[in-house]
């Protein structure tokens, strides 16, 4: 245990995120652990659709290649590795990395967390928080994950792991389970887990706190933008906190960039809620320190969740896409008369249809997009349908405007894909069992432990 | 006076499901009594009328000076399902962004802004 301070990094605030950024903080940051943030909420139902069609698969793709330059240094630094990347297979997450260890020669123990899988446990008659209706008529469903905190991440650092990989664990307690460990924090003590579970949230986009997310060239401007270091915290054993970066890396840490990043996906300031704790960030201050150093403390916590949030994936169809672009003079005349006659010739084909002009009104529809006519554009068109081979008509009929649609049209791009919808519902505690699988190279059992 | 938000704050804008959540804060925190007064929720939902529906909630973060604007989306529009470019809503923060309000100014009657 440490009574003075911790030091944690992130080294990834999603699934595709950089991997450069990472090696530099594990190398230089002279971390305690390091959390890699890999799991957003539809990307562990698409790795459970992959787990259907190999047993073996399931976990992040990019896990590999984001493991294999981190685990020498990590060993060397004695850094630990907490990521949820096991996404719906946890396990042969820990089996692959354990391999990745050996194969380079380094002694790495590596736990896995497994247990949020609760598909087999679900009500489907609860109502998903979406919309109210029962969960059942939503379609088919394809996963159900509970968001794991501290109590099922603690046991696997208490095992001396070098690497622990988790399922659907939430983002902030990737955070607050290594500080927890470090600083000998109590779970009772509610404004510790308030604490812990800010930085976390602070940390836990990676590069959207160091100035990623935020440039404006003018107003916001972010020096060495291509060379963007991530983020990591000095944490005091009270839990108050500086927000950092390494030196020599690009990037900008100051008052806007914290503040940016507190408010991120929060939708109620006085219980900002996790597995571990409701934070109430409303008594949070934010100190500009300098040098890119912005001090976080005055986080306050009140009882955790009584039950666990889920997140459930569910067959929703198929969408169908296709984009041609327009330029020149009366570019955008000719992507609307296309829009027209993509509408007309769709009519009643699918139940749902949408038809953009990007470089107009994409993004933020016809009531903002004043001014003058763009010199091109490029048509988009999206529906839903309930089956592959209707959603490919959009593309089709897109590409058909090459040859029988206004003038001028380049650049078509067709796609279909089956879309997987998240529902969020909740499931209550006593359900969702966790336990530790550790792997250690020293020999070839995988020891269980509760 | 006139103001376009632009020019006296900066946003980010979030998602949860069918929720978007965009945080309004300002340059300088003289102008925040001035966004509390103009940018009401029912400001916000008119203006992002295109992607929002029903009811707008806002939060105070007096302690550093933030709004922060809880939107539903219209519909069957969440983040999985959408048929937007844009599926997660992210670039709605520049939509607020975009929205001019009538005010009297920032707290300490200075004209700054950043």
């Amino acid at each position: 245990m440490n009574t003075t301070g911790a030091r944690i990094g992130c080294g990834a605030g999603f699934a595709a995120d950089r991997i450069e950024p990472a090696v530099d903080l594990v190398e230089r940051g002279r971390l305690n652990a390091i959390a890699l943030e890999c799991l957003g909420e539809r990307t562990v139902s698409l790795a459970a659709l992959r787990r259907l069609a190999d047993p073996g698969g399931g976990f992040d793709p990019m896990l590999a290649k984001r493991v294999r330059p981190l685990l020498e240094p990590l060993a060397r630094t004695g850094t630990r590795l907490v990521t949820n990347a096991g996404a719906a297979n946890p396990l042969a997450a820990a089996r692959m990395v354990r391999g990745l260890g050996a194969d380079s020669g380094v002694r790495t123990s590596v736990a896995a967390v497994v247990g949020d899988d609760v598909l087999d446990r679900l009500d489907l008659s609860a109502p998903a928080w979406e919309d109210g209706r029962p969960l059942r008529e939503h379609g088919e469903i394809v996963s159900a994950n509970a968001y794991i905190g501290v109590d099922a991440i603690l046991p696997a650092l208490e095992t001396g792991a070098g690497v622990v990989i988790t399922g659907r664990a939430a983002d902030p307690s990737l955070f607050l389970a290594p500080l927890m460990h470090e600083l000998g924090w109590d779970p009772a003590d509610r404004d510790r887990m308030a604490a812990g579970t800010l930085i976390g949230h602070l940390l836990e986009c990676a590069g959207q706190v160091t100035g990623g997310y935020f440039a404006d060239p003018g107003p916001k401007p972010v020096p060495g933008l291509a060379r963007l270091g991530y983020p990591l915290a000095e944490v005091g054993a009270d839990g108050t906190a500086v927000i950092t970066k390494l030196p020599g890396t690009g990037g900008r840490v100051d008052r806007m960039t914290v503040v940016e990043q507190l408010t991120y996906e929060v939708t109620d300031p006085h219980a900002y809620l996790t597995p571990d704790v409701a934070l109430d960030m409303t008594g949070v201050g934010v100190t500009d320190l300098g040098g890119d150093r912005v001090g976080v403390g005055g986080a306050r916590g009140r009882a955790r969740p009584e039950r666990l949030k889920v997140s459930v994936g569910y067959r929703a169809g198929f969408r169908g896409e296709g984009e041609i672009s327009y330029a020149g003079r009366g570019a955008l005349e000719r992507a609307r008369l296309a829009a027209d006659v993509v509408r007309e010739r769709l009519s009643g084909a699918l139940p749902r249809l949408r038809v953009d002009i990007a470089g107009l009104n994409s993004l933020h529809g016809d009531a903002l997009a004043e001014g003058g006519e763009p010199y091109e554009c490029r048509l988009r068109v999206a529906g839903l349908a309930g089956d592959l081979a209707t959603a490919e008509i959009v593309g089709e009929e897109v590409s058909a405007l090459y040859t029988s649609g206004p003038a001028g049209g380049g650049g078509v791009r067709a796609a279909a894909t089956e879309v997987i919808g998240v529902l969020s519902s909740t499931v209550a505690r006593e359900q969702v069992h966790t336990e530790v699988v550790v792997m250690d190279d020293t020999d070839d059992r995988e020891e269980q432990g509760a | 006076m006139k103001v376009r938000l632009y020019d006296i704050a900066h946003a980010r804008a979030g998602d949860k499901g069918n929720l978007n959540t965009i945080a309004l804060i300002p340059y300088d925190p003289a102008w925040y009594p001035a966004l509390c007064a103009a940018v009401t929720p029912r400001r916000v939902a008119e203006h992002l009328s295109d992607r929002v529906s029903g009811e707008v909630v806002r939060h105070r973060l007096d302690n550093v000076h933030a709004l922060i604007f809880v939107c539903p989306r219209a519909g069957d529009d969440t983040v999985t399902t959408s048929l937007h470019l844009d599926t997660h809503g992210k670039s709605l923060g520049s939509a607020l962004l975009e929205l001019t309000i009538e005010t009297a100014g920032p707290a300490d009657g200075t004209a700054g802004s950043r």
